[in-house]
C-alpha cells in the first residue's frame, strides 16, 4: 500500500515557489492543502476533508458577509494580509451586533509566490482565527499565471449570529442619537503607507488592524439598543459617516477636537497632504446610539483593551442634505464630504 | 506637532477675529483677494469665513496652477503620454483633469499609458534613471514654488547625459497674473469686482521676494500682504489688510517674514534663469493669453525640452460653453453662481478647471463649504 501510495518530498518552505500544479487539483494541491493550510488551521470541520463545512445553527438571525484582501505590500507594521483578512471580516460580521462564528478562506496566488511567504501569512492568518476565536472552516486555492495576480489575493466570508433583540443597522441613526468613535483615527492608512518606496519616509505607527468582535459584544451586551455600527475602513471616518448619513437620511454634526489622531498620523498626513479622517483603519468602529445612552456606552468602550481611546465627537442631527458638519479646530464650521477619488490605492 | 500647532490655535483666531470685527469701518465692504490655492484651502479646510465680519468678503484668485492650465496643454500632455515607449510623470492633481473629448491622463493610464503620479521632479528624473529603454517625460507645471526643482532636474539631467529625459514645461508666473487681474476691465474700469487688497503667495514669496508685489501696492494703490498658509497667518494677513485700507495706506507687508524676505531665494532665482527664459505669450484657463507670464525652455537645454522633442504645436480649446471658470478665477463670480456647479460638475466629475484640483475655488466651496448655501 505505502508503494502505491507514494508520498513524495515534504513542501520546501524555505526555497520553494508556488507554481501552477499548486492550484491543478492533482497531488501537489493536496500537499499544499495538508501541509500547509489543514495544518495551520487545524479544526474539526476542516480535518473532515470535504468540499464545504458543516455545523449545527441555533435557531435566530444569521448574518453573512464577504470581503476580498489585495493590500500591496503584503506584510505591513502591525499585520500583513493574512491576519487582516481575518480581522477584516470578523469586524463586518461583528459591526451587525452578531457573534462570529466560523470564516471561509479563498487564496488567489500568483505563480512565483515564495512558499515561505505564503506560509508566514497562512500562519499569521491561523493565529489570528486562533486568537479570535473563529475557526476558518472551509477553503480554496487557485494559482494564477505569473503576472495575472500580484503575489497573493485573499478572499474571507464570515458568518455569525444575531443575539435575540439586537438589530443594528446603518439606516436606524435618528436625530438626537450621539456619534461614538473606538479611538484613534487614520493609523493603518499611514502605516500602510509608510511602507510605499515612492514616499520615502518611516515611522513607527502601526496598523490597528484588530478583531472587534469582543468589544461588540460587551458594547450590545450593556446597551442592546445600539443603532449602528460600523468600522471606518477604506475611506476613512469621513467616508464611513457619509454612507451612514445617506442610508439614515439624516446629517451629522461632528467636533474636530474630539477625533483622537496620533502624532504621527497628523505629521505624515501634513507631508503628504492627506486628510487623515479620509484614512484606512482597521481596528475601529463607529457607533450611534440614543443620545441618553452615550456616557454609559462610553464608559463600556473605555474599559476594553480596544476601546481606551473612544470618545463622543457629535450628534446625528435632521439635514435633508445629509451633510456631515465639523467644527473645525480654528472655530470655523465646515462640511466633511466623501471621499472624491482615491487618496492612494490599494491599503486593503 | 511643534511648530504647526501654534499656527492653527483656536483660542488665537477668536481674539483675532475679535480685533477684525472691532476695527472694520460699519457700512465699509472690504473685497480681499487671496491669490493662492493653498490659501483658498485654509480658508474653506479651517471654516475661516465663519469667523469674519458680514463687510469683509474673501475672493478666490487663480493661483491654483491646476486650475489656470489650459485645457489644449492637457490634451499635449495626453498626447504625449499615448505616444510608444513614454513614460509620462507627473503631480497627482493633473491625473483628473479633463481634457478635451472626455480624455484625462487617468483615463489612458487605464487604457494602457504608462503615466505615473510623482511626488517631486527628483522621483521623474529617478524613473528616467530606471528604465533607460524608455522616454520618460515629466510633466511639469506651477508657480514659483515649483520651478526651482524643475530646473535643477534639468540641469541634472544635463550634467548626466541623461538622454532618455525630457521635461514639458508649463510653469507661470505670479505677479503677470496678478497684473492681469488689475487691468481687468471688471476691476479697472466697471468696478465689478470690488478689489481692495491682496494676500499673497507663501510659498511662492519664499523664491521671489516681496519685491516684484512692490508695484502692486505703489502704481494700482492696492494693498499686499504676503502671508503663510496656515489659519492664523490668514486671519493676521485679514487684519493687517483692514488696518492699510482703513489707514489709507497701500503697502507690501510681510506676515510670513518667518520665511519670506524682500529678495528671496537669490540661489533658486538664479538655477531658474539658467535653464528657463520667458515666453512671449502663454495662453492662462480662465484669463486668456498673458504675455511675458510663462517659462520655457532654453535653447542651452533644448536636448531635454519634450516640447522641441515631441514637436509640441499650441492649440487653444474653448471651456465648456456654461462653464464660468474664467469669471470665477478672476473673482467676477462665484462658485456658486455657476449653473454647472454641484449639478454636472462635481470633484468626481469635473467640467471645469476650478473643480479639478482640491485648491481650486469651486472644489473647495463644494468640498467644506457647500453647507452655507444649503442653510
Amino acid at each position: 500500500m505505502t508503494t502505491l501510495q507514494r508520498k513524495g518530498p515534504s513542501l520546501d518552505f524555505k526555497n520553494g515557489r508556488v507554481d501552477l500544479s499548486h492550484g491543478g487539483g492533482g497531488r501537489a494541491m493536496a500537499q499544499l492543502v495538508e501541509e500547509l493550510f489543514v495544518e495551520s488551521f487545524d479544526n474539526d470541520m476542516l480535518r473532515q476533508r470535504n468540499d464545504q463545512a458543516s455545523m449545527a445553527v441555533e435557531a435566530g438571525r444569521l448574518v453573512m458577509t464577504t470581503d476580498g484582501y489585495v493590500i500591496s505590500p503584503m506584510f505591513f507594521p502591525g499585520g500583513d494580509i493574512g491576519s487582516l483578512s481575518v480581522h477584516g471580516t470578523i469586524n463586518d460580521v461583528a459591526m451587525a451586533g452578531a457573534v462570529p462564528m466560523a470564516l471561509s478562506a479563498s487564496f488567489i496566488i500568483e505563480e512565483g509566490l515564495p512558499l515561505a511567504d505564503l506560509k508566514r501569512i497562512v500562519v499569521s492568518m491561523a493565529a489570528a482565527s486562533k486568537a479570535s476565536g473563529v475557526p476558518v472552516v472551509t477553503g480554496d486555492t487557485k494559482v494564477v499565471e505569473k503576472g495575472k495576480g500580484d503575489g497573493l489575493f485573499i478572499a474571507t466570508t464570515g458568518i455569525g449570529r444575531v443575539p435575540d433583540g439586537i438589530n443594528i443597522s446603518g439606516d436606524r441613526a435618528r436625530p438626537g442619537d450621539a456619534i461614538l468613535i473606538s479611538g484613534s483615527m487614520g493609523d493603518h492608512g499611514v502605516a500602510v503607507m509608510s511602507l510605499r518606496e515612492s514616499l520615502g519616509f518611516e515611522t513607527t505607527l502601526h496598523s490597528d488592524s484588530a478583531a472587534l468582535h469582543r468589544l461588540v459584544a460587551a458594547m450590545v451586551a450593556a446597551v442592546p439598543d445600539i443603532h449602528c455600527l460600523r468600522d471606518p475602513t477604506r475611506g476613512g471616518l469621513a467616508s464611513t459617516l457619509n454612507e451612514l448619513a445617506s442610508q439614515s437620511g439624516v446629517g451629522m454634526r461632528i467636533r474636530e477636537t474630539a477625533i483622537p489622531i496620533r502624532e504621527e498620523v497628523r505629521g505624515a498626513c501634513e507631508l503628504l497632504g492627506l486628510d487623515p479622517l479620509y484614512v484606512a483603519n482597521e481596528g475601529k468602529l463607529i457607533a450611534i446610539v440614543p443620545g441618553a445612552e452615550a456616557e454609559r456606552l462610553l464608559a463600556v468602550m473605555q474599559a476594553d483593551p480596544l476601546g481606551r481611546e473612544s470618545s463622543i465627537i457629535g450628534t446625528v442631527v435632521e439635514d435633508s442634505h445629509h451633510f456631515i458638519q465639523m467644527e473645525t479646530s480654528f472655530g470655523g464650521n465646515r462640511v466633511v464630504d466623501w471621499l472624491a477619488g482615491e487618496q492612494l490605492p490599494r491599503i486593503c | 506637532m511643534k511648530y504647526i500647532d501654534e499656527y492653527r490655535d483656536g483660542q488665537l483666531a477668536r481674539q483675532i477675529a475679535a480685533t477684525i470685527a472691532a476695527e472694520v469701518t460699519p457700512g465699509r465692504h472690504y473685497g480681499l483677494m487671496e491669490f493662492c490655492g493653498g490659501h483658498t484651502h485654509a480658508i474653506s479646510r479651517y471654516g475661516i469665513e465663519d469667523l469674519l465680519p458680514a463687510n469683509v468678503r474673501m475672493i478666490h484668485g487663480p493661483g491654483c496652477p491646476v486650475c489656470v492650465l489650459p485645457i489644449g496643454r492637457v490634451d499635449n500632455a495626453i498626447d504625449i503620454a499615448s505616444q510608444p515607449d513614454v513614460i509620462l510623470c507627473t503631480y497627482g492633481d493633473l491625473l483628473r483633469v479633463p481634457g478635451s473629448g472626455r480624455r484625462s491622463l487617468l483615463k489612458i493610464k487605464a487604457a494602457g499609458a504608462d503615466v505615473r503620479m510623482v511626488y517631486s521632479a527628483a522621483d521623474s528624473l529617478t524613473v528616467a534613471r530606471e528604465n533607460p529603454g524608455k522616454r520618460v517625460v515629466f510633466f511639469a507645471i506651477g508657480f514659483e514654488t515649483t520651478t526651482p526643482p524643475t530646473a535643477l532636474v534639468l540641469q541634472q539631467a544635463k550634467a548626466m547625459g541623461l538622454a532618455n529625459y525630457s521635461v514639458f514645461s508649463n510653469h507661470v508666473l505670479t505677479p503677470s497674473a496678478i497684473g492681469a487681474i488689475l487691468d481687468s476691465p471688471e476691476v479697472k474700469d466697471l468696478g465689478t469686482v470690488p478689489l481692495d487688497g491682496f494676500i499673497g503667495p507663501a510659498h511662492v514669496s519664499t523664491v521671489i521676494g516681496s519685491r516684484p508685489y512692490e508695484a502692486f501696492a505703489s502704481d494700482y494703490r492696492k494693498p499686499v500682504v504676503i502671508a503663510g498658509f496656515e489659519p492664523l497667518d490668514v486671519l493676521q494677513a485679514i487684519l493687517m489688510l483692514v488696518r492699510q485700507l482703513n489707514e489709507g495706506r497701500f503697502e507690501v507687508e510681510n506676515e510670513f517674514s518667518r520665511a519670506v524676505t524682500r529678495d528671496g531665494n537669490r540661489k533658486a532665482q538664479a538655477i531658474v534663469a539658467d535653464v528657463f527664459e520667458l515666453r512671449p505669450t502663454f495662453e492662462w484657463r480662465g484669463l486668456g493669453m498673458l504675455p511675458n507670464s510663462a517659462l520655457a525652455i532654453r535653447e542651452s537645454y533644448a536636448a531635454w525640452d519634450a516640447e522641441r522633442s515631441f514637436h509640441i504645436e499650441t492649440k487653444t480649446v474653448p471651456d465648456n460653453k456654461a462653464c464660468e471658470c474664467g469669471d470665477i478665477l478672476r473673482g467676477v463670480k462665484r462658485p456658486a453662481d455657476c449653473k454647472l456647479f454641484g449639478t454636472v460638475c462635481t470633484p468626481e466629475n469635473p467640467m471645469g478647471s476650478c473643480m479639478v484640483s482640491a485648491e481650486g475655488a469651486c472644489a473647495a466651496h463644494w468640498t467644506y463649504g457647500r453647507f452655507r448655501q444649503a442653510s
